[in-house]
């Protein structure tokens, strides 16, 4: 393998919305290149669909502060209010940023951005279901990227396409870049930089059923833990209500904001017992359990009473085929159900990691649990933790985030990289990456990725996902350490060097049972319930002693550790989470 | 349920040309075509070599010629197939190895088209958002929802025998903004689209309108740019 060398003053790893709104600012300041394992209009941002909130006021009273307040207490009251505050202040401005580069939201008769209902949202600190989400139909989140992407190609943003990351440069514990290799050509790059900017996405192909694309593996947060770094809040997945039934992809709960009402095998609208003030509008943590005791008591519909039903049947025909028209193609297309005529079956789908790669407000990387940070290192979007979604994300402000943050990132990080001069690179930067590449591909090995895999998913849906007791985490920590070491002895088949897949796999492979440690050892030492993390042994939320982010770093012997960093407070104190 | 497959291969660096190999996975009626290239890849030969990333027709990773159509592996469904399936690379882009081609001169189409939003430089940025009425927003609403997975240029005849042509994906992104009524650069687009190798190479043969895996009325926004460029309404 060949091994290239770059230099930038800033490179961005990922290409979504995070990725791409950071490249738009730093590409405006310094020289910056955009490393993605994808084609940028691949990333997974293009499957968001209902929404993104901002307190816009176009078609119902509203204000930032009550959106704030709907964050904090949909997270559970583990967000940072600092965070929250800055991102539910500029989510106005970030959707007018967006609708003036031209992304085609859905208007109101007098020609506003209009705005929809969406889980969670409220007015006055909790009243009564708002319209705050602004919206293209159900494919919000592709007009983001779509958007972003004409803006990057407009100013001339430098892309490497088909670029895996797979180590940061890290020199007395300053960050100077990262080497990547190129999926098409089989070489390694280094990335000489002054500031490096993760925005890599989430992790949720580590569970059976997940909303998430094949690609989400965690691979940005892996790098940062394989560096000793550390990772936040791991334990809080979350899993999306609206699942298709077998298959996990994702239905917008826009699909409820527009009416939509979950039924169990009864036809009983069951969320009236467990959130009667907003019921089918309740955060996704909530309405996911409750689906989760539905099938339980044997309330679950069809054969083997293991899934519910999205009920659209009394919708006005129009609404459905215009404002949801993707979701009602994905039922038809896949489960052969009328979504005009009959209930879709849906399961609750890992869909969104609330952790990953600890951030402050200016995106800035957490070296540790005090309060340090390791310059020249940015984070945003799903990979980071700032903390702005707490122990459970509301919908919508994931797109929100991404926006918000990726474009302070982007800001910050060509600051940085203005105000600072190149640390000097030793010549064998590539050498472990180079060493470690040849000996996955050294040797042979009856163990296969696909059935490590496999198992893994398997258990990390089984034991730790909706649902979670001391014993279930204990058997399935058993179970990772097992995986990992089969993953050690196991080689890639495939030797060739043109789009070797079969070894890019593998690596993310590695990054996924990584990301699944992490998430097992959080969840089972936070013995308390909260927001996505909930412990059958353990039911209530314990504010005395939990109140915190988790900090979890691997060392070099492969022990982990965890510490712990308290929440920053704001106008809003912990209170019993009803809705 | 035994489904057969008959996968077109190419490696560069063992094979001088492309040949078809026969596989046999055990499938479901509803699974998709992705999950028996996957069963192949996983527990067969794990060199097969494709895109793909979401798995339901948005990424726009995996378009592929499927039983002699273009088509997203992930949006089609084994029951819908005829056997043996057979599964080729999109023509028209150089293969670079098995599913995968060279995407880069589809990309430089798109962007010759200049596929963003051109505002007039005199205009001031205004405070709140650009007023655009529901009937406004609806008039490119179609042509929003390409998702750049090149189904539609590359089942164009036109662009199989002259890769100059931007292609039928590109002019269906400038279509998105040329009926954009917040759009001033409309005038400029459709001068690069009068050109040699622009939107008057369409003859109408409609595969892309065929393969579109989201429904877009392709041909229908080639001929609304034609008629633009040569009436100057839009």
């Amino acid at each position: 393998m060949a091994i290239r060398h770059h230099q930038f003053d800033a490179v961005i790893v990922g290409a979504g919305g995070a990725g791409l709104r950071a490249a738009l600012e730093s590409g405006q300041r310094c020289k910056t290149a955009v490393v993605s394992k994808l084609y940028p209009t691949r990333s997974h941002t293009g499957a968001a669909q209902g929404g993104m909130c901002a307190a816009l006021a176009n078609v119902e009273e509203d204000s930032w502060e009550w959106h704030a307040f709907d964050t904090v207490k949909g997270g559970d009251f583990l967000a940072d209010q600092d965070a929250v505050d800055a991102m539910c202040k500029e989510a106005v401005d970030s959707v007018l940023d967006l609708e003036h580069m031209g992304l085609p939201f859905n208007r109101t008769p007098d020609g506003r951005i209009d705005q929809r209902r969406f889980g969670g949202h409220t007015r006055n600190h909790g009243e009564a279901p708002v319209k705050r989400a602004c919206y293209a139909a159900d494919r919000t989140g592709h007009m983001i990227l779509q958007t972003l992407f004409q803006q990057c190609n407009k100013h001339g943003v430098e892309f490497f396409n088909e670029f895996f990351v797979l180590d940061l440069i890290m020199l007395d514990g300053v960050c100077c870049g990262i080497i990547a290799y190129e999926i098409g050509t089989g070489d390694v790059h280094v990335f000489h930089a002054k500031s490096v900017l993760f925005a890599t996405g989430g992790y949720g192909k580590m569970f059976k059923i997940t909303s998430n694309a094949h690609t989400l593996t965690g691979d940005g947060p892996g790098v940062v833990y394989r560096k000793g770094l550390p990772l936040e809040d791991m334990e809080f997945f979350q899993f999306h209500p609206t699942g298709l039934y077998g298959l996990g992809i994702l239905l917008s709960e826009a699909a409820r904001g527009e009416g939509g009402i979950l039924r169990n095998a009864d036809g009983e609208r069951f969320m009236e017992r467990y959130a009667p003030t907003i019921k089918d509008l309740a955060p996704r943590d909530m309405v996911s359990r409750a689906e989760f005791f539905e099938i339980k008591e044997g309330r679950g519909a069809g054969p083997k009473k293991d899934y519910i039903l999205l009920d659209l049947t009394h919708l006005d025909p129009e609404v459905i085929e215009t404002k949801l028209p993707d979701i009602t193609e994905f039922a038809r297309t896949y489960l052969n159900v009328e979504p005009l005529k009959e209930g879709v079956p849906i399961v609750p789908t890992a869909h969104y990691a609330m952790g990953g790669i600890p951030t402050n407000v200016d995106a800035e990387v957490r070296s540790d649990a005090a309060g340090g940070i390791v310059p020249g290192f940015y984070s945003a979007g799903e990979c980071a933790c700032v903390s702005v979604h707490g122990a459970n994300r509301l919908g919508t402000n994931s797109l929100l985030d991404i926006v918000v943050f990726g474009r302070r990132g982007g800001i910050n990080m060509a600051e940085y990289a203005n105000e600072n001069k190149f640390t000097p690179l030793p010549e064998n930067i590539h050498e472990q990456t180079e060493k470690w590449l040849q000996g996955l591909m050294d040797g042979d090995s009856p163990e296969t990725q696909a059935h490590i895999r496999q198992k893994l998913q398997e258990e990390m849906m089984d034991k730790a996902s909706v649902i979670r007791t001391d014993e279930s985490l204990t058997r399935v920590q058993y179970e990772i350490q097992g995986l990992r070491s089969r993953y050690a002895r196991a080689r890639v088949k495939d030797r060739s060097k043109i789009f070797n897949t079969e070894l890019v796999e593998h690596i993310e492979l590695g990054f996924l049972l990584d990301m699944a440690e992490a998430l097992v050892v959080s969840a089972k030492a936070r013995t308390e319930s909260r927001g996505g993390h909930y412990r059958e042994d353990h039911q209530l939320r314990e504010d005395d002693h939990w109140l915190k982010h988790s900090f979890i770093t691997r060392g070099v012997d492969g022990a982990t550790e965890l510490t712990y960093r308290p929440v920053t407070m704001g106008r809003y104190e912990p209170v019993e989470r009803k809705y | 349920m035994e489904v057969q497959l008959r996968l077109l291969r190419f490696d560069p660096e063992t094979d001088t040309e492309a040949h078809f190999e026969d596989y046999t996975v055990d499938a479901e009626p509803m699974d998709r075509l992705l999950d028996c290239l996957h069963q192949v890849k996983w527990h067969q030969d794990s060199s097969l070599a494709l895109r793909r990333s979401c798995a339901h027709g948005i990424c726009g990773s995996d378009a592929m010629v499927i039983n002699g159509v273009n088509a997203l592996a992930c949006k089609v469904l084994v029951k819908d197939l005829q056997q043996p399936i057979t599964v080729e690379p999109i023509r028209g882009l150089p293969a670079i190895k098995d599913f995968i081609v060279d995407m880069e001169p589809f990309f430089a189409g798109y962007r010759a088209v200049q596929p963003w939003l051109i505002t007039d430089p005199s205009d001031r940025e205004p405070e709140r958002e650009r007023i655009q009425s529901p009937e406004e927003r609806e008039r490119f609403d179609d042509t929003t929802k390409c998702i750049l997975c090149a189904a539609c240029t590359t089942s164009c005849p036109i662009f199989w025998s002259d890769e100059a042509y931007v292609g039928p994906a590109a002019i269906v992104n400038a279509h998105r903004f040329i009926f954009d009524s917040r759009d001033r650069g409309a005038s400029e687009r459709l001068e690069i689209l009068s050109q040699h190798d622009g939107a008057f190479k369409c003859r109408t043969a409609f595969n892309c309108t065929a393969a579109c895996p989201r429904g877009i009325k392709v041909t229908k926004a080639i001929q609304e740019v034609k008629r633009a460029a040569l009436f100057e309404s839009f």
